[in-house]
């Protein structure tokens, strides 16, 4: 059992994940990746059909609030942008993106 | 000044001399303080202390934790307290908000002394991957003292607090009490709110208590439970005085002694099959039982834990606050990558989906053993504490480490570990992880707390 | 680029919507932090942990954001999914701020809904509930402080503002079938569900503030030649997504632009790049943002922080049964029962509160013998100045008031128009050679002069008679 992963299949998640990597660093994630591949990948001897999956252990079901503002758990302005490095006039700010979404 | 020995004193213990004024907070703090300043610079404990904390104590006297110092593991947001996750992105992040646990804790007049290191963002069994330096074990600082709640476990072992809180995804409160030998409670999924603390494994997630005492988690937990409406997996059960489960006994209990022949628990078995006597004694039956294959929690927790973390540390792009993404250690790199595969397209089947469906047989398994037995014990962790540097290139350590826990985290269940066992070469221990079924943490204090009194002729429990 | 005619015959659109619009609870739809982006009088100030993605904040579903999700399902004839989840739809952007966006993947509240439009019916696809992104500004820095946080910021730099008073702000998706074929069909159906959704009073869709916004999936069928009636068989191989469209006149051109550039490439004998274009509306032109290509991977997964949800079929036909009846099905029925035209009630019924009260004073006109139709007439010609905060009553006694005339003796009246038409000889004279137009003028001065109100119609033949003599 072994999981080959590429360095290239390495960047496009890297990319997915917005994950800044070196290419020193490819490698060694590459080596990780394929470590933990092979331990999972015994999962897929289990047999799970018709078992339906759990995503929630607690089994509650319409966990909801009222339409009610709670001005108690507000920030004020100057909580929000407190820990932020860039700010301008009640904005946090990043450098100019072209809207492409 | 008394005997300057107040920072070993139990939390009960504290709460009685503070309660008689037989001990002042002063002289507490004094002793807790000289405690820190002798042994954190070693053992890298704490990563920030709050210089205020004697002043809070002092103006929490009246309330029923009376100002005792606790240790906070620094995944909870504390508001003025900067809180890091052990990760260089939130090196300078001082939250203006308060985790619902810690508001909690405060309210009920705990003081958080410090914030403990971990595991970055609780990634891992060891403290290894804190980007702030490895924490060391106070019992024998050759090892390590498991993790994430690493500086937690080491602050109660060591006496740099009354108390301490972790938080557990999938052994993280369990296996550092076990290394550390001290007591780590897992609350059920769901019985203490998760608002505020930095979020790892959504869904698995549990913050909880790390102690000297079972009686101490006991009157923790009954603190720090409960609904909060901030969060939308927290139970509404009510929730029960957990110090009422103490002193009951165990007799005519069923417990169930899980993975007794599991392959790689050679060694300790013999030790583990003497404590089932400790339990025979006290009047409780004891049966082997066969559970599920603990293997494919590693593989789920894995799988699971990824995806969750993925998402989870999305958020961290330094615009709002912190640094940005580049300022991710290569743990961290690794999770986020790993469940940003798994959970991507074409893979999301095989790895996501699968892994939640085995995570259904596993709560059905343990539905089937609750039906016969009250609670089930095991090792906590298949061996003792780990030496430094263990977990150099071993991309899955942690999850090994944790494969007699994960599956029972991943059903949601609350499970408690005690010290079973001291090694006198090594002055190193093994834990015992007693698990109950849903909500059941009355029944893991209960047993925990028959065994922790039964085994007191054991020269290291005090 | 127009579409030429012979490009019409040769392609036909086919064309689905998909429509955002804010919903307008107090709260946000995850936390409860206030939802009101545009009235906020500054950015950052409806913000928690939570919608700001701070570390350990965690969502709590608006219970009134999703039944009014349902509400609006039901009200466009879709089924509703009795057990449904919130989904984390995963993807980087500084106006998000978890990296994750909450909405529904596989489970939407309301799925197979149709809506009809006088050119057939469209189908809706599935509606879902999300929560809305924080809002960015592209400004160039003018002053900046030159100590702190703003140090960074040189004059003239190029940056983008974000603003989270909208992160997580209840935002419904209605999706449609690829059954739109004109753009004046996409334009009727959207300007119908807005309709809708202000009738139900769960949305403002304000289009200029962004609280609706519209995307079309464009693409062209080539036309059976010997059968150009046929339906389609298949769909086409590509499809134009065309992005952030604020105003319904835009959409109009934005698909006939499409429709023009599509046809040109398909002529060549080429397909269309299938990616997302956005609408410069000052060009009037789409231009192209970004091909399909990098095919987005949202690594959708089940939102472990919010449980799921799960309604009785009781639950469903209880909120049926309060659905008001809608716009539509109101004017066909106002017609027959009261005789008010239908493109007099469509004008009129824009809120269910109006739409009671307008029926409230219909009944009123039938008791005193009043065609309701008139009063919607002089309500729509503003003839009378009401509205619906007065009783229907008095509203009712406005209008007769406006068309009550006095008991006045034709002799009075035709002794005052001998006079009005005596001293306005010039106008006579036009009246003689053919300028039926001075009949005005002459009304006018007799009314004047008499201090009376009359019948208009009345006192026109009145007249005519005089000015014939």
């Amino acid at each position: 059992m072994s999981n080959k992963i590429t360095t290239a299949q390495i960047k496009h998640i890297a990319d997915l994940a917005s994950i800044p990597i070196s290419e020193k660093e490819e490698n060694s994630l590459r080596d990780a990746f394929e470590e933990t591949l092979d331990v999972i990948s015994e999962l897929q001897s289990v047999d799970v059909t018709g078992v339906e999956p759990t995503h929630q252990v607690t089994g509650f079901e319409n966990v909801l609030r009222e339409d009610i503002v709670n001005e108690e758990n507000m920030f004020s302005q100057a909580d929000a942008l407190k820990n932020s490095k860039h700010t301008y006039d009640g904005y946090f700010v990043v450098p100019r993106i072209i809207d492409e979404k | 000044m008394k005997n300057k020995m107040n920072h070993k004193l139990t939390l009960k213990q504290t709460l009685d001399k503070l309660k008689g004024n037989e001990l002042t907070l002063d002289e507490l703090y004094s002793d807790i303080n000289q405690s820190i300043s002798e042994q954190n610079k070693e053992l890298n404990v704490y990563l920030t202390l709050d210089e205020k904390s004697l002043e809070k104590a002092k103006a929490a006297a009246t309330s029923p934790l009376m100002g005792v110092p606790i240790a906070v593991k620094d995944n909870y947001c504390t508001k003025d307290l900067r809180t890091t996750a052990s990760s260089l992105v939130l090196e300078d992040f001082i939250p203006t908000y308060e985790s619902t646990v810690s508001k909690k804790l405060k309210k009920a007049g705990g003081v958080v002394i410090g914030k403990t290191n971990m595991d970055a963002w609780a990634h891992g069994s060891s403290t290894e991957t804190s980007q702030y330096g490895r924490t060391l074990n106070p019992r024998n600082t050759d090892y390590l003292p498991g993790g994430s709640s690493g500086g937690s476990a080491a602050a109660v072992a060591a006496n740099m607090c009354i108390a301490a809180l972790g938080t557990e995804t999938a052994g993280s409160i369990r296996q550092p009490a076990a290394w550390c030998g001290v007591v780590g409670l897992k609350p059920t999924y769901g019985r203490c709110s998760r608002y505020g603390i930095v979020a790892m494994c959504s869904s698995t997630d549990s913050p909880g208590p790390i102690t000297k005492t079972v009686e101490d988690s006991a009157i923790l937990l009954n603190y720090i439970a409960g609904h909060d409406p901030l969060e939308g997996t927290t139970a509404t059960l009510e929730v029960p005085d957990f110090t009422k489960s103490l002193d009951k006994g165990v007799e005519g209990m069923k417990i169930g002694y899980l993975y007794k022949d599991l392959k790689g628990l050679e060694e300790i078995r013999s030790i583990f099959s003497e404590q089932m006597e400790v339990f025979k004694k006290l009047g409780a039956t004891v049966d082997v039982v066969d559970a599920m294959d603990p293997k494919h929690g590693v593989s789920i927790y894995t799988i699971v834990q990824r995806g969750e973390v993925s998402s989870n540390l999305g958020r961290y792009d330094g615009i709002r606050y912190g640094n940005d993404r580049s300022f991710f250690g290569d743990e961290a790199k690794r999770r986020v990558m790993l469940g940003t595969y798994t959970l991507s397209k074409g893979y999301a089947d095989q790895y996501y989906n699968t892994a939640q469906k085995v995570r259904t047989l596993y709560i059905k398994d343990y539905e089937r053993l609750f039906k016969e037995y009250d609670v089930l014990v095991a090792p906590t962790s298949p061996w003792y504490a780990k030496k430094i540097g263990a977990t150099e290139g071993a991309a899955m350590f942690g999850e090994l480490e944790d494969l007699l826990i994960e599956a029972s985290s991943l059903s949601g269940l609350p499970g408690i570990s005690i010290p079973c066992y001291k090694d006198e070469k090594t002055n190193l221990y093994l834990g015992m992880n007693i698990i109950a079924p849903m909500y059941r943490e009355d029944l893991v204090i209960q047993v925990a707390d028959a065994y922790e009194k039964a085994t007191k002729w054991n020269s290291w429990r005090k | 680029m127009k579409t030429d005619n012979t490009n019409k015959n040769k392609y036909s659109l086919v064309c689905g919507l998909e429509i955002h619009a804010e919903l307008k609870t107090n709260s946000k739809l995850f936390c409860g932090c206030k939802n009101d982006p545009f009235g906020a009088e500054k950015p950052n100030i409806y913000t928690c942990p939570t919608c700001l993605g701070m570390p350990g904040g965690s969502p709590v579903a608006n219970k009134k954001a999703i039944e009014w999700t349902i509400k609006v399902g039901l009200a466009l004839g879709c089924k509703i999914n009795l057990f449904s989840k919130f989904d984390r739809k995963n993807y980087f952007y500084p106006d998000l701020p978890k990296s994750y966006q909450i909405s529904q993947y596989d489970l939407p509240f309301c799925y197979d809904g149709v809506l009809e439009t006088s050119f057939g019916p469209v189908g809706i696809t599935r509606i879902h509930l999300e929560e809305d992104t924080g809002k960015l500004l592209h400004k160039t820095i003018e002053k900046v402080n030159s100590a702190g946080r703003e140090a960074g910021l040189g004059h003239g730099k190029q940056v983008s503002l974000i603003d989270f008073n909208r992160s997580s702000v209840p935002l419904m998706e209605i999706v449609t079938e690829p059954d739109i074929h004109s753009a004046e069909q996409a334009k009727e159906y959207a300007k119908e569900i807005r309709k809708i959704l202000k009738y139900l009073d769960v949305a403002d869709c304000d289009m200029d503030q962004g609280g609706m916004r519209l995307e079309a999936n464009i693409s062209l069928a080539p036309i059976d030649k010997n059968n150009p009636s046929s339906k389609l068989s298949k769909l086409p191989n590509y499809k134009v997504e065309v992005k952030n469209i604020n105003s319904f006149r835009f959409m109009e051109q934005a698909i006939d632009f499409e429709m023009g550039r599509q046809a040109e490439i398909l002529n060549d004998g080429k397909v269309p790049t299938q990616e997302t274009r956005g609408w410069n509306s000052v060009k009037s032109i789409t231009f192209s943002q970004r091909t399909k290509e990098d095919s987005e991977d949202y690594r959708y997964f089940p939102d472990p922080d919010l449980p799921p949800i799960r309604y009785s079929r009781e639950n469903i036909e209880a909120m049926r049964a309060e659905l008001p009846e809608l716009p539509a099905q109101k004017s066909k029925r106002w017609a027959t029962e009261y005789g008010v035209e239908e493109r007099y009630s469509k004008q009129l019924i824009s809120h269910e509160i109006f739409a009671n009260w307008l029926e409230e004073s219909f009944k009123i006109c039938v008791k005193e013998k009043i065609e309701p139709n008139k009063f919607a007439g002089a309500l729509i010609n503003k003839n009378i100045r009401v509205s619906h905060v007065m009783s229907s009553i008095i509203a009712v006694e406005e209008f007769k008031k406006l068309s009550q005339t006095d008991e006045v003796a034709d002799d009075e009246i035709i002794s005052v128009i001998t006079d009005v038409i005596s001293q306005n000889n010039d106008a006579v004279i036009k009246f003689k050679s053919g300028d039926t137009k001075v009949i005005g003028f002459f009304i006018g001065q007799t009314m004047r002069k008499l201090g009376k109100k009359v019948d208009n119609k009345k006192l026109g033949e009145l007249l005519l008679n005089e000015l014939k003599k």
